[in-house]
């Protein structure tokens, strides 16, 4: 019933998921990958691309594209626990409060609202300042704010199904909450749930990098797209694209996440008429 | 005689299903003199609405004219440009669907929204004009002070006032033809009649032809000189009604009238057992002091049905509530087999739970629509009886045949695959599950066509043969609680006004709001609404 039998997926779709698979190839392969260790000096500083260094060296004389293979599994591993947590956490908050209402919902809907009154890059500055900024606290605090945004969302749809008859059905025959949250709510809110997922998942990618930019995200020497780019500022400059790599790694994965969350949605939507 | 206003020859509309065109009209003839009213007739998904459409020239979404003619007063109408079909629509073409309240913009008034066709649109009149006009319309059709009326928004009015005030829009260009869809089935009986008998008049006064669809035969009757039926987009018969009412020729259109002879014979009441449930002096309110229900008491034993009759907002859908602990009581209490129920929800044991089911009237919406028949069926079964694997399955399958439902073809299909009486019988199925002793079908045959429903009807009535349920039958319907019950207890403002046993109820004298209420549902005599009005008058 899950299978799309017959009907043929986008192209777009496709193009989606060959490069995540790539990502996530180069991600898991990148000590056989990458020519030289992530933090090695391997040559001058700045050097243009070509011969053995096919991108080029950074600032400190590293290799650029190991950097980058490196980079890929930081930045998308980090990425993805925090959208993990955050998911996990913000909808099953959510779904708690949709599904038990009155104080709880009060209770847990101010706290949301509090955390988001207050601008969330500065939140997280302010946090990690005091937190310290290890990779784990980092984490922990992006998923914190990110979970609020899941959090109304999920609260959100799932308030337009806790109405209908088929959960006061599973109400009166005395159903706990949580079956209510897993069987009867969950299954019905998935489609926008994913959607979100994709979005979020960018969001929470671009998050890191801005903090790496500004030099509480992830520490050197480890490499990380955010901060390579901010390292190789410089070379903006001079004409040189070499900055402009990491981001567009970054740029290319988003719009790849996003091609295959529209094609899910469709399915999903399509499943229902 | 005159040349007939609009015509329709073999129409041919197909509807867009993945990469295919299914037919949904398949070549029906239709013709309509000035002055006329055309009823048509046939369950949903007969076509009824789609051809209503069509004699706008118009077509839904996804679907499309196929062949065949429609010529409105000498035009072409399937020739014509979008243009002029446009200046067409509203001004000598009209249209009254059926649900007012959803159709008018709750953010302007009544009269901005009257003067909008005439005035605005094709510009026959100036606004004042056409403010002029909508009181007299108001007033000819009864609406209570035409003057003011229209100075309100859509929600300030009720619904058989908003639908009165949706045919004045749609007489505001004097159309010569109006094609009302069903814009009585969303009302209460006593309702109903005012909005029949305003749009009769308005439209014999103004000489306007209409079509009339419905699926209710006893009201086309009141309103049609002339009766087509339709199934599964084709015409199955046309007569003048009289005929049509007294002698119908085809098989079909006698399995129409047949329905409503479907009738339980009364059980008596037994006096010396405890019933299944006591409704024991409840009241009942959402906001505090404001009682939805007022010191309803009532009993239902053991293979019995007792039918709570009511208008909306009569707190007959609010005693479900309370009964299943949804909605606590403020005084009173509810007895399950002699023993107190606990008022809450949560405080009721599974054991009470088990034996209390509900039929929801929506089967759309009490279905999860992401789990299969399987999961449906076989969760109450785990969960109340806690048959697991080969056992569970043997139920849900004995279930599926129990409501005449193939199993081997049901069983792993979801509710959005099924038809509303399909659904409706996996409601009741769910219901079964439970091996309970008392069942509440709140409105379970309202969303259904005649004919399905009286299959439901039967269905449940079999059942409480072979388990001895008790059921307790929540309808504005007096077709349904003449059909299956045993024992009536009529409600009106969250008060019980009258009780007693069927025959009792049906006889007279009566209480006056119950004499209001049977006298308000249609015969299938078309003479009935001049009748009824008459007596009313001289009352």
């Amino acid at each position: 019933m899950r299978l799309y039998n017959g009907a043929s997926v986008p192209p777009t779709a496709v193009f989606g998921i060959i490069v995540i698979v790539l990502y996530a190839l180069i991600a898991i392969f990148a000590g056989q990958l990458a020519p030289f260790a992530e933090t090695e000096i391997v040559g001058m500083e700045f050097e243009p691309p070509g011969g053995a260094y096919l991108l080029g060296t950074d600032n400190l004389g590293r290799d650029m594209l190991s950097r980058l293979i490196w980079g890929a599994r930081n930045s998308i591993g980090i990425a993805l626990a925090t959208t993990g947590i955050a998911f996990f956490s913000g909808a099953l908050l959510g779904l708690f409060a949709a599904v038990v209402g009155g104080w709880a919902d009060q209770i847990l809907s101010r706290l949301v609202d509090m955390l988001i009154s207050i601008p969330s890059l500065l939140f997280a500055l302010l946090l990690l300042s005091i937190f310290g900024t290890s990779i784990l606290t980092l984490i922990l605090v992006i998923a914190t704010l990110e979970m609020t945004r899941v959090f109304r969302l999920s609260r959100a749809v799932a308030m337009d199904v806790v109405v209908m008859d088929f959960v006061e059905a599973a109400r009166l025959r005395g159903e706990g909450m949580w079956w209510l949250i897993r069987r009867e709510i969950l299954p019905n809110i998935m489609a926008p749930l994913v959607a979100e997922f994709g979005l979020r998942f960018c969001f929470v990618f671009l998050a890191i990098s801005a903090l790496s930019f500004l030099g509480l995200g992830i520490q050197p020497p480890t490499a990380d797209w955010g901060s390579m780019v901010r390292d190789n500022a410089a070379l903006i400059t001079f004409g040189d694209i070499t900055p402009l790599l990491p981001a567009a790694a970054i740029a290319l994965l988003t719009v790849a996440i996003n091609f295959v969350v529209d094609w899910m949605l469709h399915r999903t939507s399509g499943l229902k008429d | 005689m005159s040349k007939p206003l609009l015509t329709i020859r073999d129409l041919k509309i197909e509807g867009r299903k993945g990469n295919d065109w299914l037919p949904i009209i398949k070549g029906v003839d239709l013709e309509l003199r000035r002055g006329e009213v055309l009823g048509l007739i046939g369950e949903s998904g007969a076509g009824k609405s789609t051809m209503g459409l069509a004699a706008m020239g118009y077509t839904r979404d996804g679907t499309r004219i196929s062949g065949g003619e429609i010529t409105f007063d000498g035009m072409d109408l399937r020739g014509l440009s979008e243009r002029r079909k446009r200046g067409l629509r509203g001004k000598r073409i009209a249209y009254v669907a059926q649900s007012a309240a959803a159709n008018f913009n709750p953010a302007h008034r009544l009269i901005d929204q009257y003067s909008e066709g005439p005035a605005d649109i094709h510009g026959l009149t100036s606004q004042r004009d056409a403010a002029q006009d909508a009181r007299m319309l108001y007033a000819r059709l009864r609406l209570p002070n035409p003057d003011e009326i229209g100075f309100r928004y859509p929600h300030q009015l009720s619904g058989g006032q908003l639908q009165r005030a949706m045919t004045a829009m749609a007489m505001s260009c004097k159309p010569d033809l109006i094609i009302f869809d069903e814009p009585t089935t969303a009302l209460d009986v006593t309702t109903q009649i005012e909005v029949l008998r305003a749009i009769r008049d308005a439209v014999r006064e103004l000489g306007t032809a209409a079509i009339y669809i419905t699926h209710d035969l006893a009201v086309v009757a009141q309103m049609a000189d002339r009766i087509k039926i339709l199934l599964r987009g084709e015409e199955v018969e046309e007569q003048p009604t009289r005929e049509m009412l007294a002698n119908p020729k085809e098989p079909y259109s006698k399995s129409l009238w047949a329905v409503r002879s479907f009738e339980v014979e009364e059980r008596p009441v037994p006096t010396d057992e405890t019933p299944v449930l006591r409704v024991h002096d409840v009241t009942a309110e959402y906001a505090q002091g404001i009682p939805v229900l007022e010191n309803v008491s009532f009993d239902i034993h053991a293979g019995r049905t007792v039918a709570v009759v009511g208008e909306s907002g009569s707190g007959k859908s609010t005693m479900a509530r309370v009964i299943t602990g949804l909605l606590p009581p403020t005084a009173g209490q509810i007895a399950l087999e002699g023993t107190a129920l606990p008022p809450r929800l949560a405080q009721r044991r599974k054991g009470d739970l088990q034996q209390v089911q509900m039929i929801y009237q929506s089967a759309d919406t009490a279905m999860n629509p992401k789990q299969t028949i399987r999961e449906i069926l076989g969760r109450p079964i785990w969960f109340y009886l806690g048959l697991r694997g080969r056992a569970q399955e043997d139920k849900i399958r004995e279930l599926l045949t129990a409501i005449e439902l193939d199993p081997n073809e049901f069983i792993d299909r979801y509710p959005g695959s099924l038809s509303g009486g399909q659904k409706q019988r996996i409601g009741i199925a769910r219901a079964l599950a439970a091996e309970p002793k008392f069942i509440i079908c709140d409105e379970v045959t309202s969303a259904l066509d005649q004919l399905v429903a009286e299959g439901i009807l039967r269905l449940l009535k079999r059942l409480q043969d072979e388990r001895g349920l008790a059921y307790m039958f929540i309808t504005h319907d007096l077709a349904t609680v003449r059909a299956i019950a045993d024992y009536v207890v009529v409600m009106q403002n969250g008060k019980v006004v009258e009780q007693g046993p069927k025959s009792q109820m049906f006889t007279p004298p009566h209480h006056p709001y119950t004499k209001l209420l049977l006298s308000s549902v249609p015969d299938m005599d078309p003479d009935w609404l001049d009748r009824t009005i008459k007596t009313r008058e001289e009352a």
